[in-house]
């Protein structure tokens, strides 16, 4: 049931989407995944880190 | 005067090893301030992802093609290669800009760098022959393209992706063995040389005391 939920928010079972731009192409998993990389690289650079106002304080 | 004992090639090999990198500096009880950044960890979670990946890989070696394509938790462990691999290029790659956008080969760090492009190349090529390996008709598509590629530099000489045996074999003999030794290599040198510090930490001892002072808070850190 659960697996059939989710092949119905997903469905796979057809050929990639590909985005056209110019001469760039790129299938459309593909570009989620380099968006979620930059989003990730985005969020380590600005959200703080776990303890390092206690590490600020005892060096 | 050197007894024979301080001739021997162990005793040389190790004062020579524990000179360059004493215990604790191997595995240190602290690290500086700056290091307490989201930003770190991706060089961690790369390498927890390649454990997975490794233990992953073992199983299906252990079971076989015919179990990870039919059984239920052939399937499963067989996806849990896939995405381990997934999370360790995706951390790979964050970890890469990461240390890019620090030009993280400051301060003697170079061959760190290097070994860590070439952890790159051998991940992709290993990737690649991962891909040829999943006897489906996913990988007689991926060999089949892939092959002109390979051939085009000459290398299929010697690298043929039609090539089933042998594109396993350096699947899961050869190329986990030189990841696992270029890791090795990668972690010794950032272990030798401690993370690369911030710009402003390697700047001269005296700086002005403008520049200096939104930094001081940040880097009273422990020493590397």
């Amino acid at each position: 049931m659960g697996s059939f939920l989710w092949a119905a928010l997903v469905p796979l079972n057809h050929p990639d989407h590909y985005f056209h731009w110019h001469f760039l192409e790129i299938s459309a998993a593909n570009a989620i995944v380099i968006v979620l990389m930059v989003l990730t690289f985005v969020a380590a650079l600005l959200l703080p880190f776990p303890g390092r106002r206690r590490r600020r304080e005892n060096p | 005067m050197s007894t024979e004992i301080d001739r021997q090639w162990t005793t040389r090999l190790r004062k020579r090893s524990f000179g360059k990198l004493p215990p604790e500096k191997m595995l240190p009880d602290t690290q500086p301030s700056y290091v307490a950044s989201w930003i770190y960890v991706f060089g961690v979670a790369t390498i927890s992802a390649l454990i997975v990946v490794i233990a992953t890989g073992c199983i299906l070696a252990i079971f076989g093609p015919e179990w990870w394509h039919v059984s239920n938790i052939g399937h499963f462990v067989n996806s849990l290669h896939l995405w381990s691999v997934e999370i360790f290029f995706f951390s790979m790659v964050v970890h890469l800009w990461g240390k890019y956008f620090m030009a993280a080969w400051r301060g003697g760090r170079a061959m760190t760098w290097i070994t860590g492009m070439f952890l790159f190349l051998a991940s992709v090529v290993t990737a690649l022959t991962g891909y040829v390996s999943q006897t489906n008709f996913d990988s007689q598509w991926i060999s089949t393209q892939a092959k002109d590629a390979i051939n085009s530099t000459g290398g299929g000489a010697f690298f043929n992706l039609l090539n089933p045996g042998q594109m396993l074999m350096w699947h899961i003999v050869l190329l986990p063995l030189l990841l696992v030794i270029l890791v090795g290599a990668h972690v010794v040198m950032v272990r030798i040389k401690g993370v690369v510090p911030p710009f402003e930490d390697d700047k001269p001892a005296t700086p002005s005391p403008i520049a200096a002072a939104p930094i001081a808070a940040e880097s009273t850190g422990a020493p590397q």
